[in-house]
């Protein structure tokens, strides 16, 4: 019976992927997605996390985890597994999902989802799934530290210098997305900056009227963040406060690096405890409404399954369907990051071993399928509308008129009229140029929610959507700030002890203060670039974040070998040999390509040129200098980043094969087995 | 039914880390019953700051 079930299971996914794959009509149902996604999830997790956790992993589920073994009631303790997969995924589900495949959707709908689903299955999926696995058995260590101690000190300094530079650019290019989604718009402007105050009120509840009591604190925080959702309305109608949250992109800037840097110095429980519980609460609800929303209405995406803009002529960012759609889906379908959390908290809370599946590859899926929903909110739009909204001016021109014009020319109809009338319905002065992806998401949310729940409420709706995305955006970038600075903390602390102490306020101001200025710098240069600065620093991200996934996937490949399961080490082996497949190819495009809307040196040498010939306009020639260097500084930096995945890529190679010739290896860091007693 | 919304609430509590507290005074009264506890506040804020102190939030 139960095999019936999934063959069934196996021939409705196997149909409902034809159907997406085939389908060549005017619209699609999003159904077909959403029954293709659920197939595909339920049969790699019924399947293969359960091979891969039994024959490759070897789960034992009797022995002792650390949470058993070291439990004192606070980081390790035995948690029950639904509440470890909540936080887990509460942790790793971040703007990421959300804003990759919105970008993404400039290829159609189809690549995109394929990579999410199969990424996912293949590749993200197992990365996590092994990585917490491998931290459980080894006490929770880091990902750093597993480098360090199984590969040598070359894996352990690449981990770390890979993930500083990660953050530095994640947070710009975040910081990029809310500095769009507010440009010259009161009501987000206005409702971002209210969750500032909200989530201080929130602090003070939770720590001085009703310590710890975090459900009542966030059930306020929420409703005041509706209220203020509301109230960024009413303030948009009037006159002069409107005007005081009218700002242009590099005020807006100004103050978000300002932000960043004072919740990176203030103590957490004021501002990034009680946004983070904010966020988290509106994250869980936003995903289920917008499932709920999705399987309740059924829409029609009006993408076609495929766009000419494969062909790397795209308007959102520059590149060929191989291999930018991998980078920019990005944490969708494969996200090193999550490596970090999985060798962190995560594995301190684990019970049993064999709740690794759940945690590990479950989480995963279910981020994976947040990607799906966003791809499909970006898709159901009039393709027209979805490129009006995500083309930079310098690339569709920098009039409505001329944007429409150039759109329209592609096949995709829009008028200047519609795109008003859609403006003005969602409550702004204009949705043309607004980058980033986190607007064209909204207005996708927007129209979901507001054919579910109520057509009248299409502004309220599309502002929530804002406050929704912008919320954790800023969470992950106070957070974001702050591991940066704990990290510079312990450079510095090779240089000098009083610089290396967490609690020292010189070193917290100076440290806080060099990540802020990097993740400042990128940030303030995508603002000031008319190509919109999303299409530079949304691709360095992906190949950063793959990067990442890169050197975990290497660690746990190297551990499998050490272990004597050399013919199992495709499982992390082949997702890895992808990775540097499409990082590397990315990279090297981005560097040679003779395209300036692909290659950062193309780009720097063609702006180089017409500032030489006199070509630019006056404001044009005044930012020209920076955005040439920072062409080049990006270059640069992508070089170095890959060249770090090839030395870890060298440096596994190296120890496996002095496995296969068996000349000693570092020995194992695992922690010995002891068996469990008591099960959580 | 009252014993299933019961745990689901439970469930929620520790979800939201409601019951963290009351976790941490058993656990100390087991293990360290000789030593005054925290108070709530001041466990509440250690808590905090552990939590921060590492990588939590992703993109």
């Amino acid at each position: 019976m139960a095999k019936l079930f999934w063959i069934a299971v196996a021939l409705i996914g196997a149909f409902a992927v034809g159907g997406i794959a085939l389908h060549r009509g005017e619209t699609i149902n999003a159904m077909w997605i959403v029954v293709a996604a659920v197939c595909v999830y339920a049969i790699g997790y019924r399947f293969y996390s359960a091979w891969v956790a039994a024959k490759v992993l070897c789960v034992d589920a009797n022995r002792a985890t650390p949470a058993i073994r070291l439990n004192n009631g606070r980081d390790f303790v035995p948690t029950h597994r639904w509440i470890v997969f909540g936080h887990h995924f509460a942790a790793i589900a971040g703007p990421g999902p959300l804003i990759g495949p919105t970008l993404a959707a400039q290829f159609g709908y189809l690549p995109g989802t394929l990579w999410i689903l199969v990424g996912a299955v293949l590749g993200g999926c197992v990365q996590d799934m092994t990585i917490l696995f491998l931290s459980t058995r080894r006490n929770g260590r880091s990902l750093g530290q597993m480098a360090r101690d199984e590969l040598g000190p070359i894996g352990g300094y690449a981990a770390i210098i890979g993930t500083l530079v990660i953050m530095v650019i994640l947070i710009a290019v975040l910081g990029l997305v809310v500095v769009n989604a507010m440009k010259h718009s009161p009501w987000a402007t206005s409702t971002v900056f209210a969750t500032i105050p909200i989530a201080v009120l929130v602090g003070l509840y939770l720590r001085n009227i009703r310590p710890g009591r975090v459900l009542e604190g966030s059930v306020i925080g929420v409703a005041l963040l509706l209220a203020a959702v509301v109230g960024g309305g009413l303030l948009n109608e009037h006159e002069t406060l409107r005007a005081y949250f009218d700002l242009d992109g590099k005020a807006l800037a100004a103050f978000v690096i300002g932000y960043g840097f004072i919740a990176a110095v203030l103590p957490v429980w004021l501002l990034l405890a009680p946004r983070d519980y904010l966020s988290t609460f509106l994250k869980l609800g936003t995903v289920l409404l917008l499932a709920f929303a999705v399987i309740l209405m059924r829409p029609d995406l009006k993408m076609p399954a495929v766009t000419q803009f494969i062909d790397g002529t795209g308007p959102i960012f520059g590149g060929s369907l191989f291999p930018f759609v991998f980078i920019t889906v990005a944490c969708g379908a494969i996200s090193g990051f999550h490596a970090l959390v999985s060798s962190g908290t995560t594995p301190k809370l684990i019970g049993n071993e064999t709740d690794v599946r759940l945690i590990g590859y479950g989480s995963m899926m279910l981020e994976s399928c947040v990607a799906i929903m966003a791809m499909i909110a970006a898709t159901l739009l009039d393709p027209g509308v979805y490129f009006a909204i995500n083309s930079a001016p310098g690339v569709v021109g920098a009039t409505a008129e001329a944007a429409v014009t150039t759109i329209s020319s592609w096949g995709f109809p829009v008028t200047v009229e519609q795109m008003h009338a859609l403006a003005a319905e969602m409550g702004e002065s204009t949705l043309f140029a607004r980058t980033g992806g986190a607007p064209s998401l909204a207005v996708g949310m927007a129209s979901i929610f507001s054919s579910a729940f109520g057509q009248s409420m299409l502004a309220l709706w599309y502002h929530f959507a804002i406050m929704f995305e912008a919320v954790f955006i800023l969470t992950t970038l106070d957070a974001g700030t702050r591991v940066g600075r704990f990290m510079v903390q312990d450079v510095l602390g090779h240089f000098s002890k009083r610089l290396g102490e967490t609690s020292s306020y010189p070193s917290i101001l100076l440290s806080s203060g060099l990540v802020v200025a990097g993740w400042g710098y990128f940030l303030y240069i995508g603002v000031v670039d008319p190509n919109g600065g999303i299409n530079i620093l949304w691709p360095l991200f992906g190949i950063a974040n793959q990067l990442l996934a890169g050197i975990a996937l290497c660690v746990a490949t190297g551990i499998l070998i050490k272990q004597g399961q050399m013919r199992y080490a495709w499982v992390t082996g082949v997702p890895l040999l992808w990775l540097a497949i499409i990082t590397t190819t990315a990279t090297w495009e981005k560097i040679v390509s003779s395209d300036p809307r692909i290659g950062f040196l193309a780009s720097a040498d063609s702006l180089a040129g017409k500032l030489a010939s006199g070509a630019l306009s006056p404001e044009q020639a005044a930012v020209a200098p920076q955005l040439i260097f920072n062409q080049r500084l990006d270059a640069v930096l992508a070089i170095v980043l890959t060249l770090i995945l090839w030395i870890v890529i060298a440096d596994t190679l190296r120890v496996a094969r002095r496995v296969k010739l068996g000349l000693p290896v570092l020995p194992t860091s695992e922690a010995p087995a002891t068996p469990a007693e008591a099960r959580a | 039914m009252s014993a299933l919304v019961r745990s689901f609430w439970d469930f929620v509590r520790e979800l939201a880390t409601d019951n963290a507290y009351e976790r941490y005074l058993t656990h100390h009264r087991e293990a360290h019953a000789n030593v005054a506890p925290l108070t709530r506040r001041a466990f509440y804020l250690k808590e905090q700051q552990r939590k921060w102190s590492g990588v939590q939030r992703c993109c």
